[in-house]
């Protein structure tokens, strides 16, 4: 997988799911055999590709968010690396 | 240490259409054990119970899980639960209709088994004819839009068709091909003998495995289940014991994995009796072979227990006779010559290009004599 451009929009694949698990107090990313159990920082990652933003947008948001700058290869590392597993799909 | 479980599997029922050989159900799955299937409250209250425990995938399995008629009602159960559910299926007569239902209902995942590349072979192993209804079945799942998985259990007489199993499922626009070399446990131990491959088999396939996996990368996940008798260490089985995985028997027994009811030192609880909670947690079964404190040497002093918990407890039990030593698969295991010897027979019996054994199909009268034999 390439690392995506700025202008791509990373949404959650259809075989994938994203939800809160309460047993662990963490949210959870399920497929096909297999799960990610994700820590807060990749939650709120996710949480943000609503299939609408392109990834300049989401690294906006969450630097605005926390009042932070420089996030964008720690958003990048984790999308491509869920890329790299077909749970992120990049659209145009 | 408090592991949480993270994958159920629900054995629905061990009626099954098909008759294959290498079947990982229980020899004696006709016999008085299994015959009472728990019923869709009881299931229910299982799923419940697992949630609770931190279980997130649900295998809905058998024996064949659509001859549950009340398959719809548990899949909407465990789908408003929050279970990720996948329907492993022969998917024999399986219409259209009813995986639209089962997809209405919230199912998640579609697994549909095939035994080999072609009608006559597949029909074949599978001693029902069933070919047909598995392709227009893998139609249905992709036009309704439900991940697929196409499952193949690999052995001597279908090895040589990796290449067109993989192609097949490219075919399909499968998500995933799960190329599982037989596990020998069930009937696939009673019938090893005839299924095993030779050491040539297996590397030809390996190599068509790898150069499909770079052709296909990024459009089809091609899963290899390594074949363990010709491996130098053994699996991590089940991701250790007791700690992230269950099954449950169609009539309410909570196993470790799929194949440990055949373990006979071991007391096996039910769903019905006690809760599934008590069974994770304080039962005997669950909790004997937990950790590292029931390791003995070689496992005990080597660095790589971490990574594969000592192997299958099972196998240790089928091959040595003793659930508590060292997977006899591991070349460091003192029960290593066991498995060379069955392996060195495959070989000398190909080199001699001898008739490879007959197998016993998987069936209820067969499954019933060898219970008798005990």
């Amino acid at each position: 997988m390439s690392p995506a451009s700025a202008a791509a929009v990373p949404r959650v694949a259809p075989k994938a799911r994203l939800q809160w698990d309460d047993v662990r107090n963490r949210h959870v990313l399920l497929y096909p055999e297999g799960l990610v159990i994700l820590n807060h920082t990749g939650a709120e990652i996710l949480g943000v590709c609503d299939g609408v933003r392109s990834l300049a947008e989401i690294v906006a948001t969450l630097e605005q968010r926390y009042g932070a700058s420089g996030l964008e290869p720690d958003v990048c590392a984790l999308l491509d690396g869920l890329a790299a597993k077909g749970l992120v799909l990049y659209g145009p | 240490m408090d592991p949480k479980p993270l994958w159920l599997l629900a054995e629905l029922t061990y009626r099954c259409p098909l008759q294959c050989p290498y079947c990982s159900n229980p020899l004696e799955f006709a016999g008085p054990r299994f015959k009472r299937e728990l019923s869709t409250e009881e299931w229910c209250r299982v799923f419940r119970d697992a949630k609770a425990l931190g279980v997130l995938q649900l295998g809905l399995s058998g024996g064949e899980p659509t001859l549950r008629s009340d398959l719809e009602e548990l899949v909407r159960t465990a789908h408003e639960l929050g279970l990720y559910s996948s329907l492993i299926t022969s998917a024999y007569r399986l219409t259209r209709d009813r995986l639209a239902a089962l997809r209405q209902a919230g199912l998640d995942h579609v697994q549909i088994s095939i035994q080999g590349a072609d009608a006559e072979l597949s029909d074949e192993i599978a001693g029902t004819a069933s070919y047909r209804d598995k392709i227009a079945a893998y139609h249905y799942t992709r036009e309704l839009g439900f991940p697929l998985t196409v499952n193949v259990v690999l052995h001597r007489r279908n090895l040589h068709q990796v290449e067109a199993l993989i192609r097949l499922a490219e075919s399909l626009g499968a998500e995933r091909i799960e190329l599982a070399n037989t596990q020998f446990y069930g009937w696939a131990f009673h019938n090893r003998d005839a299924l095993m491959p030779t050491k040539a088999q297996l590397e030809a396939a390996w190599a068509v495995v790898q150069r499909e996996r770079q052709r296909l990368v990024g459009r089809l996940e091609i899963v290899w289940v390594l074949p363990d008798y010709h491996e130098q260490f053994p699996k991590p089985c089940m991701g250790g014991w007791g700690r992230a995985y269950m099954t449950v028997t169609p009539a309410g027994e909570v196993w470790p994995c799929h194949a440990a009811g055949r373990i006979t030192t071991l007391r096996f609880e039910s769903v019905r009796e006690r809760p599934l909670e008590w069974i994770w947690h304080e039962s005997e079964a669950f909790n004997r072979f937990r950790g590292e404190s029931w390791m003995p040497e070689p496992c005990r002093s080597c660095p790589r227990k971490e990574m594969d918990y000592g192997g299958c407890r099972c196998q240790a039990f089928l091959v040595a006779g003793d659930a508590g030593v060292t997977d006899p698969v591991c070349s460091l295991s003192p029960r290593r010559h066991l498995i060379d010897a069955t392996v060195a027979q495959v070989e000398r019996g190909a080199a001699a290009q001898a008739t490879p054994e007959q197998w016993t199909y998987r069936a209820a009268p067969a499954s019933r004599a060898l219970a008798a034999k005990g």
